[in-house]
């Protein structure tokens, strides 16, 4: 079985735009979003839902007022100053558990916290496995690992023989967990220089964690001369741009319509698009 | 003041709004910019950076000839940062949160704490605008610790801008947390309507007040609009989807820069903030 995530470093570059299509194309493989902060592929697949999952990570620690006698060791010892007037702010508490273990009267709880859901879903391209991440939630990570680790084992038991991630922007804790142990990354980029700047950063990761990496410049005729400056450091970085895309309305209005571009578009954009994806089962091999 | 610039989605403008609110002021402002994973302000902004700090996290280090093997530090740690095995202790430093509690609990005082660097701020200034900046290290999963060091320089005597990371999830609220007002940045389409309700969900969580800025008007749907409308959510500007402000931006120009007409229009929405702000003060 093979694995193929589609990262970016910089948001809105088209990564979900493009997962979407690559599902149309290719058609009965695995999908799973692993963009769990703000998951959006299920808007252009319209998936059943079949089986949803609590996700229950980390604790918050909670004080009885009743029996706390505000010695304040609790504040003194907290590294990351979720205790104040001996109330805890659950939104600082990062869960350690020090605070709880050292209360001399055990006036400190610490609570179990449902922190987002996770999701099996029918396309008519094939399963889904996504999640949704609850509001000012921490572990984005390890829920992007229990996607994968779901994606892999549905994939296993039906026999299909590729899983297409969508995957998170940025490079911190849930791109890495996106990206470990994956056959190939797909980059989307587009040729602005912050789009540059997040590419060289991304592009770190994959070799830091040794996947492979090829990359897809979009909306590439917004500056062609950025978008060859992208391609001579690809190649200086070793990661081949595959597929350049032009800009074109026909990404939102597909979106709006609620259907993956390529089976909305009949101009050059489903084409290249099309012929990117034959260059990813190339490279996945 | 304290404002900072935020989206569910990314890539709806937020760099934009941040970089061209702080350059239509001018003076008495700071611009922090603390997507930490990305940070992409000083492209546009051409800091001069003057000062630069490592971020370091306390990771735990053994003393193996004081060590027992009782395995106290393991069971405490919530992040299976740190092994103990029958006669040695596995460090995983990338794991580790830093929150003491191996070294604090040990009971023959065998741990101590080093510092591992995470990531970098530095700070600087650009024409009048005095500029921060966190960068995570690559390879590195945990911005938090860059955030927090960065946030340490706001002076809340001026307008402090911030610029945060997409998303919903723990980098988003350390960096808006402690804002006078939030501007969240979208665009008129399902993504951008779904990702913009879950960052209304965290604000409306962190009880900060908020706005939105609707970027590229002009393809798209009238689902943000609607919904904005609905939640009683004030659209505060709208940016036209328009080839020459995406040239400009691919060329690393901020808009009040390459289109200097859209000063004005962000110096009136930075009243239109202030306004906001004060009345809630009142209420």
């Amino acid at each position: 079985m093979r694995e193929v995530v589609v990262l970016s470093g910089k948001g809105g570059t088209g990564k979900t735009s493009l997962v979407a299509s690559f599902a149309a194309i290719a058609g009965g493989k695995l999908l799973a979003d692993c963009d769990v902060d703000a998951p959006d592929l299920h808007l252009l697949l319209s998936p059943a839902i079949e089986e949803e999952n609590e996700f229950w990570s980390g604790r918050v620690a909670a004080i009885d007022a009743g029996k706390c006698t505000e010695c304040g060791l609790c504040q003194d010892l907290c590294r990351f100053d979720a205790i104040k007037e001996f109330k805890v702010d659950p939104m600082s508490c990062e869960g350690c558990g020090l605070c709880y273990r050292v209360c001399p009267e055990e006036a400190i709880a610490m609570r179990d916290c449902l922190s987002g859901h996770w999701f099996v879903s029918r396309t008519r391209y094939g399963p889904l496995v996504h999640a949704k991440l609850g509001a000012a939630e921490e572990n984005s990570g390890r829920l992007v690992a229990v996607v994968r680790q779901h994606a892999r084992s549905l994939a296993e038991e039906e026999g299909l023989d590729l899983i297409i991630t969508d995957g998170p922007p940025g490079i911190g804790c849930p791109v890495i967990s996106s990206l470990s142990g994956a056959d190939l990354a797909l980059l989307v980029t587009e040729p602005t220089l912050s789009g540059i700047h997040d590419l060289e950063r991304v592009l770190g990761v994959c070799n830091h964690f040794g996947v492979p990496a090829v990359v897809c410049v979009n909306k590439y005729d917004i500056n062609e001369q950025n978008a060859r400056r992208i391609e001579s450091f690809c190649t200086d970085f070793g990661a081949e741009v595959v597929s350049k895309i032009p800009m074109d309305n026909v990404f939102t209005e597909a979106l709006v319509r609620r259907v993956p571009v390529v089976e909305y578009a009949g101009n050059g954009v489903s084409a290249e698009i099309r012929r990117l994806w034959d260059a990813v089962v190339a490279k996945l091999g | 003041m304290i404002v900072s610039v935020a989206s569910g989605k990314g890539g709806t403008g937020k760099t934009l709004v941040a970089t061209s609110l702080a350059l239509s002021l001018e003076r008495k402002v700071q611009l922090l910019d603390c997507d930490v994973e990305e940070p992409d302000d000083h492209v546009f902004l051409r800091p001069v950076i003057a000062a630069r700090e490592s971020v370091c996290v306390a990771v735990p280090s053994v003393d193996e000839d004081k060590c027992t093997h009782c395995g106290l530090c393991s069971e405490v740690c919530a992040y299976h940062a740190i092994a103990a095995l029958k006669s040695s202790v596995l460090v995983f430093p990338e794991l580790c949160h830093g929150c003491g509690a191996c070294s604090y609990l040990c009971p023959e005082g065998a741990i101590s704490e080093v510092a591992r660097e995470v990531g970098v701020v530095e700070t600087g200034f650009s024409y009048g605008i005095r500029f921060g900046q966190g960068r995570l290290n690559v390879g590195e999963a945990m911005p938090t610790p860059v955030i927090r060091k960065l946030k340490q320089h706001i002076d809340p005597e001026g307008t402090v801008v911030i610029d945060v990371s997409p998303g919903t999830s723990c980098p988003v609220v350390e960096s808006i947390k402690g804002s006078d007002f939030c501007l969240l940045v979208t665009e008129p389409t399902p993504f951008g309507l779904y990702d913009l309700a879950m960052a209304v969900d965290v604000v409306r969580r962190l009880e900060i007040p908020s706005g939105v800025v609707l970027n590229r008007v002009g393809v798209g749907d009238t689902g943000v609009e609607e919904y904005c409308a609905s939640q009683n959510i004030p659209i505060l500007l709208t940016i036209p989807l328009d080839a020459r402000i995406a040239q400009h931006y691919s060329r690393g120009i901020a808009l009040v820069e390459a289109l200097p007409e859209w000063r004005g229009r962000f110096l009136e929405l930075l009243e239109r903030i202030r306004g906001m702000v004060r009345d809630r003060a009142r209420r």
